[in-house]
């Protein structure tokens, strides 16, 4: 992946070794947006992104795969439905299933891939209000024993934009105790639930808290000036900054 | 050329948004007499030669893994229609 320019004050963690080492892929179907931004955010955390395109058939070795945002194929079907058959997705859920529990992070259209991938349940409908809505939207985290929101407290409340039309998450009120009594209701919305989801839902994780999805972007809240004006703009980092520590105490 | 319709419907608990959109659009244009609509999906898949009852089998697969999401929506029909 080509160098990009750091504009603003990043806030990257000092040129650190053990953390350079550490590869995360970012995969482009046909149709992803946030590809750019999410290699970005890796690269701002110290990682080196690794590009994987949907129809590779290898992960090339990353420790960690997000599956960024946007309109694969266009959205048709159902979103996520015609990514989810991708050759590199079953790759993707192997991985994740394995007993090396590969982390993954789905971002919005990734977080609708995962579930209908079945590596996270429920699904996404479109927003009760029917619109599209973008806007900086506040999280609380409630759970930190993920792969992805190690460096958060519980109960930390971050600011990051959210923007999608079928961001209603959904699913059977079995489920959602079950998710609720297991801790993989990760983030909820604060204060304004911006599409209807089910008990304030913005994210989950699976049983093993290596996959994660969640409708709103962090990959946009990394670098001051350019993120949010709620808070220190940048506190959608603490992602990447997570797996990495999460991989790089894996391999110590 | 035979054809097999597959229908797909949100399942009766989800409340459907397109339906209540539609529902409210309605009246506007002087349609009163409906207080309720539900949107789905209708599948035409085409099939060159006799549909025989493993291709049925193929269809009837086809809708439950790719065409529904089985957490939100219902297989409702699968059906051969001729040509």
């Amino acid at each position: 992946m080509t160098e990009l320019p750091l504009i603003g004050e990043a806030a990257a963690i000092a040129a650190n070794p053990r953390l350079a080492g550490a590869t995360i892929g970012v995969v482009t179907f046909p149709g992803t947006l946030d590809d750019r931004d999410a290699a970005r955010a890796v690269r701002l955390a110290g990682a080196t992104p690794v590009e994987l395109w949907h129809a590779d058939t290898t992960l090339r070795d990353v420790d960690a795969v997000v599956i960024p945002g946007g309109f694969s194929y266009g959205d048709y079907l159902r979103a996520g439905a015609i990514a989810r058959f991708a050759p590199l997705m079953s790759k993707i859920i192997d991985a994740a299933n394995s007993e090396a529990k590969l982390p993954v992070l789905g971002i919005c259209n990734g977080f609708q891939i995962l579930t209908e991938s079945h590596l996270l349940p429920g699904s996404m409908i479109k927003n009760d209000h029917l619109k599209f809505m973008c806007r900086d939207q506040v999280l609380r985290v409630e759970n930190n024993a993920t792969a992805w929101t190690g460096d958060y407290a519980v109960g930390q409340e971050i600011t990051v934009p959210l923007k999608n039309q079928d961001g209603q998450y959904i699913a059977d009120e079995k489920t959602l105790d079950a998710l609720e009594a297991e801790g993989r209701v990760v983030f909820r919305y604060v204060g304004f639930n911006p599409n209807g989801s089910r008990r304030d839902i913005a994210g989950i994780s699976n049983a093993a808290g290596n996959v994660v999805g969640l409708m709103p972007h962090p990959e946009h809240a990394v670098e001051a000036g350019f993120g949010p004006e709620l808070g220190s703009g940048t506190e959608g980092l603490g992602f990447f900054t997570s797996v990495l520590n999460k991989i790089v105490g894996d391999n110590k | 050329m035979p054809r097999i319709v597959v229908d797909v419907m949100p399942k009766p608990e989800i409340l459907d948004p397109q339906g209540k959109a539609i529902v409210g659009a309605l009246p506007r244009l002087g349609f009163t007499a409906f207080s309720s609509v539900r949107q789905g999906k209708r599948f035409e898949l085409t099939v060159d030669g006799e549909v025989t009852e493993e291709i049925l089998a193929q269809a009837r697969n086809a809708a439950e893994t790719l065409l529904s999401n089985p957490v939100i929506e219902d297989v409702v029909n699968v059906e051969v229609v001729e040509a």
